[in-house]
């Protein structure tokens, strides 16, 4: 029950799974190097989490070749399972025990013994700031402490590959961060991570490589700078009080495209120097802007850029790559 | 350690899980255990002086004797009682997040449902006793030696490891905790249908050959002997048949429930 050295942490071929007519993963191919944070980018209904259910023995897929650790997924789920941490999207602790005997059970269940359990359990606890709230119930911990609860019962036992399920999802913002501190250390000690989130910000803090998943298949996948390079570098949302003005300035400016009757999309960093020459343009032409707003780049955008469609639409067949204006 | 250690130690942490949370958690117990209480204040009190003149052989008659007719059928309705219990804790599980913690872990097969029944059995032996206690105090006073005694309690034991396997079951093909805590309800009512409250001489024909052929007639029959003295004869055959044949019919479909489950999980 080792890692096979040569072998990637992980490998997928082909992976395929459908529940009833509904297909959810179709042909999904990855390879995750040892030691390395790899993020499975998607929206929600993407097939993130079937694929993380797949890959940690929780279900079959209906076909594909899978290797977790150098062991086959349906093969020898026991040895996979020996190797793999898991934190999924619900949090798996036991509200009924307190945060120490939630540690211990994990503990009592890897086989640890009582000397060195009772050392990682204590370990655990400081590394994770939980040891003031060890004795108490879990009714009384907030959710990013629960989370932290989680992430530390997946790792009682030093799982080599670990699982993360939107692991910042509903966190506060301060939660998010020490969440991803957390992370980035966990890596420095050479375990794999696989995480899946809906936030390019979180792909693009954490991973070392992402895979984009669009109605269960990988539309993109790549360093974050390689990525980011295909996505155009956010745009400028102009409204407009009435339509004529939307059209007149849709002619006017080169890659506008109108988002809806009243608003008007321009690709474009929002850099000072570009706005104050689109600002100039319609103040030449007399076009009235009631209100302009500069977007950063998001999901919808790599969206946008890889797929030709936004996240929340349904998948066109024929998806042009890439849509760069 | 060899695998069996493993399954021993692993359904040990489990067992030990299940106690904290009864231990922690001590409403459900006492529910269960008042469950039948209830009816034995109710049955001897209210009704029992009715009841007791209508028992012709057994003893004098009134309320005396009906408790001591009452007593072992109140025994097997808290067997009943409390087997309610595991349906809820095993569905509580499985509709919970950690269930599929364990599932992504190297545990053996198997370990959490037995640290659920084995759990439930022993806050079944405790409401046993605590019932027992309250009939004592109420005058029951059994003639049965210190082997019969042991010979009632392991006839309870069977049985209440019978009905928690089927309501493991139960638990396991409930969608939620809610459709979990009503459908072995069954359990409870069963035991009217026996010898457990009145003979089953009394009851209409139809109704009495169910009565005398369903399950809890012989338990009731055969630990009322054990306990109070009376025939007991191929009852206890019964008894033990029946036990044995609910505990492993109900076993293999929850265990089958269990894996299924595992294939079965979307989302």
């Amino acid at each position: 029950m080792t890692i096979n050295t040569s072998a990637p942490a992980i490998s997928a071929r082909a992976v395929r799974k459908s529940f009833g007519e509904h297909v959810v993963l179709d042909g999904v191919d990855l390879t995750v190097t040892e030691g390395t944070i790899f993020a499975l980018l998607g929206p929600n209904g993407a097939g993130k989490t079937t694929m993380v259910r797949i890959l940690s023995t929780l279900i079959a897929a209906d076909a594909g070749d899978i290797q977790v650790g150098g062991h086959d997924v349906s093969g020898d789920p026991r040895a996979v399972r020996a190797l793999i941490g898991v934190t999924g999207q619900f949090s798996a602790v036991d509200n009924l025990l307190t945060g120490e005997e939630n540690l211990r059970l994990m503990a009592d269940l890897r086989h640890l013994g009582r000397q060195a359990g009772r050392r990682r359990i204590a370990e655990l606890l400081e590394r994770f700031d939980l040891t003031g709230a060890a004795r108490k119930p879990l009714s009384t911990y907030s959710g990013g402490m629960r989370r932290r609860l989680d992430l530390a019962m997946t790792l009682v036992g030093d799982p080599a590959v670990i699982f993360l399920d939107e692991p910042t999802t509903g966190l506060d913002p301060r939660s998010r961060r020490t969440m991803w501190q957390i992370i980035r250390e966990l890596v420095t000690g050479g375990v794999t991570i696989f995480l899946t989130t809906q936030y390019l910000d979180e792909a693009d803090q954490l991973a070392d490589r992402v895979a984009v998943l669009d109605h269960g298949r990988i539309v993109a996948e790549g360093t974050p700078a390689e990525l980011k390079r295909r996505i155009p570098g956010g745009h400028v949302q102009l409204q407009f009080a009435e339509p004529d003005a939307l059209h007149a300035a849709a002619a006017m400016i080169p890659g506008a495209t109108p988002d809806d009757q009243l608003t008007l999309q321009v690709p474009g960093d929002g850099s000072v120097a570009s706005l104050r020459r689109l600002l100039n343009e319609l103040d030449d032409t007399s076009i009235d802007v009631e209100h302009l707003s500069i977007h950063s780049p998001d999901l919808d955008d790599v969206f946008f850029a890889v797929t030709g469609h936004a996240t929340t639409e349904p998948a066109t067949r024929q998806e042009e790559k890439v849509l760069q204006p | 350690m060899t695998s069996f250690a493993y399954t021993f130690a692993d359904s040990a942490t489990m067992l030990r899980r299940n106690l904290k949370h009864q231990l922690r958690y001590p409403s459900l117990t006492l529910m269960l255990a008042g469950f039948p209480i209830v009816f034995l204040l109710l049955f001897v009190y209210v009704f029992g002086g009715q009841l007791g003149t209508g028992l012709g052989g057994h003893g004098a008659g009134g309320r005396g004797a009906y408790l001591t007719y009452v007593v072992p059928g109140i025994l097997i309705i808290t067997v009943a009682s409390a087997a309610l219990g595991t349906a809820i804790s095993v569905a509580t599980d499985m509709t919970g997040g950690i269930i599929d913690r364990f599932r992504t872990m190297a545990i053996s097969r198997g370990a959490v449902l037995t640290g659920h029944v084995i759990g439930s059995l022993l806050q079944t032996l405790a409401v046993l006793a605590l019932v027992t206690g309250v009939s004592l105090a109420l005058g029951f006073r059994p003639d049965a030696s210190a082997l019969e005694w042991l010979a009632a309690a392991g006839m309870l034991a069977l049985f209440a490891f019978a009905l928690i396997w089927l309501s493991a079951a139960l638990g396991l093909a409930a969608k939620s905790v809610e459709t979990a805590s009503n459908t072995p309800m069954f359990l409870t009512l069963l035991p009217f249908l026996s010898s457990a409250f009145v003979a089953t001489a009394t009851m209409p024909a139809g109704l009495r050959q169910f009565a005398e052929y369903e399950p809890f007639t012989p338990v009731t029959q055969t630990v009322r002997g054990l306990l109070t003295g009376g025939p007991i004869g191929t009852q206890a055959i019964a008894a033990n048949a029946w036990s044995v044949g609910i505990a492993l019919a109900s076993y293999l479909w929850a265990v089958r429930l269990y894996n299924r489950r595992r294939a079965a999980t979307q989302n």
